[in-house]
């Protein structure tokens, strides 16, 4: 097994050119448990966390854009008030050693459909910047992932940076697990509202093949806000229109059984935390909290 | 000055019996500097590796190793055509293949041995090995086992053990009866080190083993005959053990690594990886259990009826007395005057159970308080005071008709946490994530959360019990060096983390009034000391240090009687000297050896026991019993199914704490597995398939799911026992679970009829379904 250390952009870029099946590596929170169960010998890795350029995130056109090897760490003491849904769910991201290594970028590599950072991100339709020598591309969060642990990067290109719109109101997010901390996602929820544009984004985590929207509880909900001039009167949000809300969330969702939860229980949950994350957003944007 | 002529026990000595002493291995292991049998290291070792069925039952067509041994830096690729000696093993039954030849019994059974001069080429071989599998249907269900038209899996058929209890009227009715089947789940030991260890090739054609278990001397024996070796050429040296917990009761990698040793003639490391780990050990019993209470309208309990069948998987290990276990303990510390208790271990192609903590008194708790709180809803009672109602005391008689000696105060311990102050309800300003079910999750902020309180009392055996000669040896030397007395301790007490090594130091210091005590390192250059396990090495090992420290004690007073005139009685030890209690002479321990040194070796016995009657389980099958009772308090989000455990209290009768601090540990410990068991800890199996051999998947509590804990500690003082002590070890894992899951009926009220709940039951998407 051969390990490259690219120490620029540019030399990781000419490493994956030159070695289509490397594996990057960022936090190695995924490899490395991968490589000591013995599931898998890469015949080259090409390490990056010794490209600076990746550690670093920009306010860049009015958003963030988050270099893909930014840790958790760093994403909840820096980006709590721009990314906030990020924020929340990287802090529920493993123990404190797995935030100070594991990245955003590493979690979009392994595209884990229960990846706890990439229903927030779906949530605020954030796009993912692809490079390889010959170019850049950017790709919607939603398009990247398309199936259990595959995406669309191609064999030349690695993952530079996510993109993602500066919050502009509440965001949220929960997770199932079934203990209290350091568990992976059994099923989760974001909730992203934005109320200059009177949208409402969502993200369904752990029940499905890859991350879901939870497309008609998105419109529903902007339906009710309109309708009932909700935006601008900041009034309260029926308790009927919450439960519809999770209703939705919940027929969003394409679980399995497996051996972390059933089905029928992760289209259950979805529902209570679609209600609740709604509930605790709306309740922020009336000011009520 | 003591005027009588009796043996007192000298001044107090720093860290002796009844204090917190510092542990030996505490700051090494702290530190991070400790050395675990997995850190271990040879000149010119090489690294050994298992090869295992990937099937849970299929017979071996062929076995071809010629593409494994064609990898470079392989060394030796073994088969059951290279055991030495015995081709099988096992503690209690030899019916476990050191290498499978014929037929797999079970997923990950061993087939093969590879040494290579690096793990990876080890790994490598491995997977070059060619087994040619005719697969057969896998018998995963221990009722089906039993049947008479199921496939035998064993000459001896499937059924390991049938043990009863036949007492008092079959027939007797009464006025209130509740019935229900309960389930526990396979629970996994989860130590921190995975198996692990080091063979050395010896020049006398023998070997040296240093690995991490639990009972020297049963390895011993077992490595002796299956490398066809005699006793005297095994040697075996403790290594830094990671927990056990019962998991290394059974041999898993120690016969493997000598043969690869004794073959290549090089030194051989073996260090299983997580996964291969919680296919290279025993696991706790999965159990089935059917129980019906019969009491009067007052509460007064008339009759338990209970069928357990225990899950051994494929092999035996020690799954008989498991099931004498399950057995004797089948009603709880009640009186019950009449009992029918049928209770079987089987054989079948799941994983194989054995030793875990609590062993069988864990899964009959969960069923037996479960039924209590039944039947206390049933009979419109308060559930501890039907328990304290119904409660054992010294003098009671068991289903088994033994008497309860010593002390067992049942209701004591549950007045003791019945009273015992409830933590605030409500959740503090501003909001804790940490402090609501989910944790940092964030899944409530205070949704659908109610509170619920439960009750739960347990007991269990200490020490061996049905008439094993159950006994433990220590050396005790005690020299001078620069002028002042030290002592030194050698016991094949395996230290496993719990502490026996303070313990031994602690009862050193205390009996021969001398500071400096040295732990010499365990292994089998001294006579056995049994197994730590069964809550018995303070007891046993502690008692057989204080016995060779009498002894010692003995041979100096009659030196000091020799030197100094006058009878040995006319002497006490007193802070390094003698001092005649007749004229007040003194001399100092350092100056009466000079340079000898007196060395004492004893074998400490409990009183004998006796088997269980096969028909009617009558006999005074135990040495004596440990008690502890916990009240659960949790927070339970109604509608998620997420729990937050408030608050665990607990009392328990310790007898004498030798080291407080490490009562404190054991029962922390103790009641964190308990609480493992309520609501997450389960090896799930599926077709005779694990499905989650990993830590990301079996999930073990963390800090967020341990609440802080209410100890009250009792030392009654067991007569029978060195210093009164009981074991402490088992106790608290026992009632933990049930009084967690009785929490979660008080919050819930569901049925819950089954460890662990997972959200899915609290919910009520599994309801009435006992899987």
């Amino acid at each position: 097994m051969e390990v490259l250390q690219p120490t620029s952009w540019g030399e990781a870029l000419a490493a994956k050119e030159e070695h289509p099946g490397a594996v990057p590596l960022a936090g190695g929170t995924d490899l490395l448990v991968e490589l000591n169960f013995d599931r898998r010998r890469p015949e080259t890795i090409i390490d990056l966390t010794r490209v600076a350029e990746l550690n670093e995130w920009s306010h860049v056109n009015g958003g963030v854009r988050l270099g893909a090897g930014v840790d958790y760490t760093r994403v909840i003491a820096e980006l709590a008030s721009e990314l906030p849904g990020l924020a929340i769910a990287s802090r529920t991201v493993g123990s404190p050693q797995i935030r100070n290594r594991g990245t955003v970028g590493g979690n979009l590599g392994t595209s884990s459909p229960a990846g706890d950072a990439l229903p927030p991100l779906v949530a605020s339709g954030a796009r993912i910047e692809l490079a390889a020598t010959s170019g850049t591309r950017v790709v919607p969060v939603e398009e990247f992932c398309i199936a259990p642990k595959r995406n669309v990067l191609a064999p030349d290109e690695l993952i530079a940076a996510i993109h993602m719109p500066v919050a502009t109101g509440p965001q949220q997010f929960s997770k199932i697990g079934t203990r209290n901390a350091m568990v992976i996602a059994v099923a989760s929820f974001a909730l992203t509202l934005d109320p200059p544009a009177r949208s409402v984004g969502t993200g369904i985590g752990s029940a499905g093949p890859v991350p879901l929207r939870a497309t008609e509880a998105e419109r529903f909900l902007e339906g009710v806000l309109d309708e009932e001039g909700l935006w601008d009167s900041r009034g309260q949000l029926s308790e009927g229109a919450v439960a519809r809300f999770g209703q939705l969330a919940s027929e969003a969702s394409r679980p399995i059984d497996d051996v972390r939860g059933s089905a029928a229980y992760r289209r259950h949950s979805l529902g209570v935390m679609a209600g609740r994350t709604l509930a605790w957003a709306w309740d922020e944007y009336r000011g009520t909290l | 000055m003591t005027p009588t002529k009796e043996r007192t026990i000298a001044p107090p000595v720093r860290g002796g019996v009844g204090t917190s002493a510092r542990r030996q291995d505490s700051v090494p292991k702290v530190k991070g500097e400790f050395a675990y049998s997995s850190d271990l290291w040879a000149e010119g070792m090489l690294w050994g590796a298992t090869v295992r069925s990937p099937h849970p039952r299929a017979a071996i067509r062929s076995l071809d190793i010629t593409d494994a041994l064609t990898v470079s830096g392989v060394h030796a690729v073994l088969t059951h055509e290279d055991v030495p000696g015995r081709k099988l093993f096992g503690m209690e039954i030899v019916d476990q293949p050191v290498l499978a030849w014929d037929e797999i019994r079970y997923e990950g059974e061993p087939v093969a041995l590879v040494a290579a001069d690096h793990p990876e080429n080890a790994r490598r071989a491995a997977d070059r090995l060619r087994v040619d599998y005719e697969e057969l249907p896998p018998l995963v269900d221990p009722e089906r086992a039993v049947e008479p038209d199921a496939p035998q899996l064993h000459a001896s058929g499937n059924l390991i053990r049938h043990a009863r209890i036949r007492c008092g009227d079959p027939a007797v009715t009464a006025d209130v009866v509740i019935e229900g089947t309960y389930e526990t789940a396979m629970q996994d030991q989860a130590f921190l080190g995975p198996e692990s260890g080091l063979a050395v090739p010896a020049e006398d054609g023998g070997i040296d083993l240093y690995v991490a278990t639990q009972w020297l001397h049963v390895d011993l024996e077992q490595l002796a005959a299956s490398l066809g070796l005699p006793q005297d050429k095994v040697r075996i040296t403790l290594a830094g053990v990671g927990g056990a917990f019962g998991a290394r009761e059974d041999l898993s990698m120690q016969i493997h690594c000598c043969m690869l040793a004794l073959y290549t003639g090089r030194p051989v490391k073996m260090m299983y990886s997580r996964e291969e780990s919680f296919f290279g050990h025993v696991h706790r019993h999965p159990a089935r259990m059917h129980y019906e209470h019969g009491a009067t309208r007052e509460g007064e309990l008339v009759y338990v009826k209970a069928r357990i069948v225990l899950d051994g998987g494929a092999y035996a290990s020690s799954s008989t007395a498991v099931c004498a276990n399950a057995t004797a303990f089948a009603c709880g510390p009640y009186e019950v005057p009449n009992v029918q208790v049928d209770a079987l271990a089987v054989y079948t192609n799941n994983p194989p159970c054995g030793a875990m903590r609590g062993f069988g008194a864990v899964q009959a708790c969960f069923a037996y308080e479960s039924q209590m709180d039944k039947l206390a809803d049933a009979l419109g009672m308060d559930p501890v005071e039907l328990r304290m109602k119904n409660a054992m005391s010294t003098g009671s008689a068991m289903p088994t008709g033994q008497i309860v000696e010593g002390p067992a105060p049942v209701a004591e311990l549950l007045r003791r946490v019945k009273e015992m102050s409830l933590p605030p309800a409500g959740h503090d300003a501003p909001l804790d994530l940490r402090s609501l079910p989910g944790g940092v999750s964030n899944t409530t902020h205070g949704e659908g959360i109610r509170r619920g309180v439960g009750y739960a009392i347990g007991f269990k055996n200490i020490a061996f019990s049905e008439g094993s000669d159950d006994f433990a040896t220590a050396r005790v030397r005690l020299f001078a060096a620069g002028g002042e007395p030290q002592v030194e301790v050698h016991s094949a007490a395996a230290e496993v983390g719990q502490g026996v090594g303070v313990v031994q130091i602690q009862v050193a210091r205390t009996e021969l009034g001398v500071e400096r005590v040295t732990l010499l390192p365990a292994d089998t250059t001294v006579g056995s000391a049994g197994s730590s396990s069964a809550s018995r090495q303070t007891w046993m090992t502690g008692g057989a240090v204080k016995s060779a420290c009498e002894a010692v004690r003995a041979r100096l007073l009659e030196r000091a009687a020799g030197e100094l005139g006058g009878s040995p009685s006319d002497f006490s030890m007193e802070g390094g000297k003698i001092v005649s209690q007749t004229n007040g002479i003194e001399v100092s321990i350092a100056d009466l050896l000079g340079r000898d040194s007196i060395e004492e070796t004893r074998e400490y016995r409990h009183r004998k026991t006796y088997p269980m009657d096969p028909e009617t389980g009558q006999g005074d099958a135990h040495v004596a019993f440990a008690f502890a009772a916990h009240r659960a308090i949790v927070d339970v989000d109604t509608e998620l199914g997420l729990v937050r455990v408030v608050e665990l209290a607990t009392a328990q009768d310790v007898g004498k704490a030798i080291n407080p601090l490490s009562v404190e540990g054991q029962i922390e410990g103790g009641s964190a597995q308990g609480l493992g068991l309520a609501l997450m800890e389960e090896i799930q199996v599926s077709n005779g398939r694990i499905r989650n051999p990993s830590f990301t998947d079996y999930l073990i509590p963390t800090v967020l799911d341990m609440p802080p804990m209410k100890i009250d500690v009792l030392e009654l003082g067991d007569p029978e026992a060195p210093y009164g002590v009981k074991g402490v070890g088992e106790a608290p894992t026992i009632s933990s679970t049930p009084a967690v899951i009785a929490a979660l009926r008080d919050a819930t009220g569901r049925a819950l009829e089954r460890a662990p709940v997972r959200p899915e039951d609290v919910v009520g998407l599994t309801e009435r379904e006992v899987r």
